[in-house]
Order: C-alpha cells, then structure tokens, then sequence
C-alpha cells in the first residue's frame, strides 16, 4: 500500500504550524485530490472536507482502492457538486492514511513508523493544515465548503477559526461538539482495536501488518451507527445468509453478520489502525464552544458565510436536535443561516448513498450560491 | 403555514406589508412560505430576509431561490431567535392556526422590534352572512377549507385582535384593512366598519 501512495498528489507544508498539543510542526506532507477546472476568476472553487474513513477521493475512482470515490453520489460530472461547473478540492485529514502526514508515516528523527509517538492531533489542527492548500492554490475565497459527519466538524472549526474564507458552507449531520454516546461508540472502536495482540502498542508497522481483527470489528461499530434502526430492519431483517435454515454455529448465520463482517474486513484492506485512533481521539475532543470565552455565539460571532445545516431524520449519531442546535448557535450569533431536515430511513449515511431529496437540497443551495458570489463580486 | 393559506395569499398583502417596511431592514418571515413575500423584499427595499417554514416541499423551494430559511415550527421553535435580533417580524395569516396565539405573538414581540401580522377577517360580512343565512361554518376565498379540515383554531376578527392588544398593552402603531384591491386605515372611529367590509387586517406592532 505504501508504494502505491508515492505518486498521488501532496503539498509539503514547509510553514510550521502549532498544534493543539503545543508541538510544532513542519515539513509535513498533506496528500490532495482535485476535480473540475478553477476558472479565471477564481470564484468556483468548493471545499469539501472528508468524515473519519474517507479520504481525498472524493468522485472518480480511487486510484490507491481501485473503487468508487466516497462521494460519488454528489460529485461529478453533472451531479449535485457539478464538476463541470465547479473546482472541486478534497485534502486527506493530517493523521489519516491516505498519504498526508499520520501515524504509519516514517518519523524522520528516529527513522521508524510514528504509531502512538505521533501528536494527538485535533479537529483544528487538521482544518489549519487544509487552509494552507487553499493559499498555495492560489484561493483566496471559496464558493462553497462542506463536508458531512467529522467533515461537517471540520467545516464549522474552519468557519469559526477562518471567517470569510468561504461564501457558503454547508454543514451537514454533524454537531459542535462530540456527544457522551459519539464518544462511547469511538471509544469502542478503540479498544476493539487495542484489544488486538498485533496492535502490540502501535508497533505493528514494522512486522508489516495490521490489527485486522480489532479494526475490523472497530469498522463493524461504525456501520452498525452509520444505520437506522429501521433502515437495518428492511435491509436485512432476520434474513439467513445463502442457508436454507440456522447452521447451530457462531457462523455469519444472518445476513446482517455477514455484511459487517464483509465491511470491517474490506476496511482494513484500506485503512491504517492507529489512524482511526487518531482521527477518533480528535473527534471526541472537539468542542468548539470550549475554545472561546463566550461559548458558541463567539464562535461564530462576525460571519459572513451563507450557512445550510443539513440534518437526515433517522440519523441517531448526529441527530436532528444537534444539528438544530448548531443553527440555534448560528442565529444567536446573528449568522446567516438556513436548515432542513431531510425525512429519510438511511440514517447517518444518508449523506453518502443516493438520497435524491437531499441531493436536490444540496444542488439547489449550491447553484444559488454561485449566482449570489459572482453578483456581489460584481458589486 | 399550510399549503391552501400559502397560495391564496394575495399579492395585496405582499405590497401592504411591503409599503409598511423601510428600506435595509433585517426581518423574521414567520411561516414564509416558498418565499415569494421574502424575494419581493430582497429585491425591492434591499431588506436581509429570513424565513421560518415548517413544510419541507417550501423550505427547499426558498433554499432553490437562494433564501435563508430555517425549517422548523413556530409554536415550539421560535425560542431560537436571540431578542430583539430583528427589525420587523412578519406573520402572514397564520396567528390563528397556534394552538397558543398569545404565547408566540408575546415571542414574536420579543425577537423583534416591531410586528406585522395579518389576519383572515372572521368579521367580514360575506363570512358573517354566510353563518346566518345557511347556518353553516363559512367557506371563502380567504378561508377556504371546510370546518373539519381546517388548520384554524382560533378564529378571529379584525376588531377581536384590536381588542386584544389594549388588553394586553401592545401597541397597535398602524391597522389597515384589505377588500378586494383597496386599503384603508383602521381606527378606533371606524373599527365598526372596518370590520365589516375587510377582508383581511394587517397591524403593525410594537
């Protein structure tokens, strides 16, 4: 995997950046994919920042996975994000492993894989490594930024710690800060992933493998909470796996043991185990109210940006309240802002698959907001 | 607030609550609609337009239109909006389908500086002969839904809301009454009449 990840597209960021944990930072890769053309005014442009497991693939086929970008659905020729239309940016998340600067990349001090000596990042470390991508593409305000679940978290830090950067933003299933059961679920991602004898402290890098077993079963959480109670009962129900009738065995007897299990066992075909550490840790730690004396109103205080929060009716993760709740923040702070609930079974993952509903919501905001930013360029 | 109020809104009502609003204001549409009172303010007085909308199929017809709009519900989510975060708050033909008129127009007065909201008469005389002569609920084209169907809970008449406001000390700083295409002022000396021959009231408070 890792000789495969030399030729994809990375900015080495030579400017040092503080961290959270009070660690500087420098020379640091930070890995990108861009689709469409930046026109000449350079007034198309759409960030989109990615959740926990995705990465800088955003439409197209993933070059590293030989699949379908995580986005498909909305980004592309003629889709929602219209790729003929607009200049589409997706950065890899800094302690992610799609070729930015994470855990399974080669310390140059010690000459060896980071595993655990890698800084617990946070959400705004990740979201200040991705604006210096927009200053070294040559952007000084985006048409749109978006992003859903830990993308929508990155959004509303990038919004609060960069006012203006953006005309629009779109946040869409996600919070402004981790809730008790968001931080549960992870932290049982986590142990499931400790719990792995390979996973041996993080050192595992260097045996040339991977705690498969605790990652997968790490995965398996995740997409039991991407579901809706009822989504999962008309998917799968207590349909039987290729058998007539029980097998009187801990065999993937149902089909929905058979789909976890093919998903947390795809997953760590593509996905780094410290990583999810990492990514999860920085989740659970965002607060964005916590970083300013006045709470969420000062977060948000002085914006410009044109918000659309975007919540999915059946999502238990990010629910409809929470989502309400960063618009209740928004307001307060006199910020523009809009809010829909799209009314669907397929809960948090509602923003990845084909919800036409929400497409069309997206699309709609979207075009209307590239004919708002050209006219007050105008003006 | 429903979709048969929605669209008989007459244009009338848009250029009355229009004429009442100063240019480069910032205004609160309670039950916007598709938002076509907010595009008429966008675009002719330069006013910041938002739009609360509790149907869905609305809510993306203002966001397709490039409008903000909070989709949400009056009755129980009107708390959002800070104190006086508003100059003008709007509320077209809708205070009588809450289950608690009072306690939202007191939160309408509260997110902003000054109100407008307009009524279906109830004391129009088509509405009033149409309960006497055939003794049944009355059906127009300002209340257009039958007494089972209808999202009307509270029913009221032009002199009933005026009555209401120097009951509860909210000052009443303009009341026009709608028939047809003509506007006339209403005040206490003609309240009577106003009553009689008006379609809809719009008021203005504060």
């Amino acid at each position: 995997m890792s000789n495969k990840l030399e030729n994809i597209k990375k900015l080495n960021i030579s400017k040092p950046l503080l961290l959270d944990c009070k660690q500087t930072i420098k020379d640091f890769p930070l890995a990108y994919e861009t689709y469409g053309k930046l026109n000449d005014s350079k007034d198309n442009a759409i960030l989109v920042f990615h959740a926990l497991t995705g990465d800088q693939y955003v439409s197209g086929i993933n070059p590293i996975t030989k699949k379908d970008g995580w986005w498909v659905t909305a980004v592309g020729p003629g889709k929602a994000i219209d790729t003929d239309k607009y200049f589409v940016i997706c950065a890899n998340v800094i302690g992610g492993c799609m070729g930015s600067w994470g855990p399974k990349e080669i310390d140059k001090d010690t000459n060896e894989y980071y595993g655990l000596n890698f800084p617990v990042i946070t959400i705004r470390d990740m979201v200040k490594a991705q604006e210096t991508l927009l200053d070294h593409l040559g952007i000084k305000k985006l048409l749109c930024a978006t992003g859903g679940s830990m993308g929508g978290m990155q959004l509303l830090q990038f919004c609060s710690t960069f006012p203006n950067r953006t005309f629009s933003a779109i946040p869409i299933a996600c919070s402004t800060s981790h809730s008790a059961q968001n931080i549960a679920l992870n932290e049982l991602a986590r142990q499931a992933i400790m719990a792995d004898p390979v996973w041996n402290n993080g050192k595992y890098l260097k045996n040339n493998v991977q705690p498969k077993n605790g990652l997968a079963v790490a995965r398996m959480v995740g997409h039991i909470s991407y579901l809706s109670e009822k989504g999962m009962q008309e998917k799968f129900g207590r349909k039987l796996q290729e058998k007539a009738d029980y097998e009187f065995s801990f065999n993937a007897d149902f089909q929905v043991e058979s789909y976890l299990r093919h998903q947390g066992f795809a997953f760590v075909e593509r996905f780094d185990a410290n990583s999810i550490l990492y990514i999860t840790r920085a989740m659970d730690y965002f607060d964005l109210g916590k970083q300013f004396k006045g709470g969420l109103v000062e977060a948000f205080k002085d914006q410009k940006t044109k918000f659309l929060v975007i919540s999915f009716s059946s999502d238990w993760l990010y629910t409809t309240k929470e989502n309400k709740d960063t618009v209740i923040a928004l307001n307060a702070s006199g910020a523009d802002v809009s809010f829909a609930e799209i009314k669907t079974d397929k809960g948090h993952d509602s923003f990845l698959v084909n919800e036409p509903e929400f497409l069309k919501t997206l699309k709609g905001f979207i075009d209307s907001m590239y004919t708002k930013f050209k006219n007050e360029k105008r003006i | 607030m429903t979709q048969c109020t929605q669209n008989l809104k007459m244009k009338k009502e848009f250029k009355v609550i229009a004429d009442l609003l100063p240019n480069n204001v910032r205004v609160l549409d309670v039950g916007c609609g598709d938002g076509s009172l907010m595009s008429l303010l966008t675009k002719e007085k330069n006013i910041e337009a938002r739009g609360l909308e509790l149907i869905e199929d609305n809510v993306k017809k203002c966001i397709y239109k490039g409008l903000s709009v909070i989709e949400g519900n009056a009755e129980t989510e009107l708390h959002q909006f800070p104190s006086q975060s508003f100059d003008f708050v709007i509320l077209s033909q809708t205070l009588q389908a809450f289950y608690n008129p009072e306690k939202v127009l007191k939160d309408l007065l509260r997110i902003g500086k000054s109100v407008i909201i307009s009524i279906p008469n109830f004391g129009y005389w088509k509405v009033r002969t149409s309960l006497l002569f055939f003794g049944k609920m009355p059906v127009t084209k300002t209340l257009p839904n039958k007494w089972f169907d209808t999202p009307n809970l509270h029913m009221c008449t032009i002199k009933d809301l005026f009555d209401f406001c120097l009951e509860k000390n909210i000052k009443i700083d303009r009341a026009i009454g709608i028939n047809e295409n003509s506007t006339s002022e209403i005040k206490k000396s003609n309240l009577e009449l106003k009553n009689l021959f008006s379609k809809l009231g719009i008021f203005l408070l504060s």
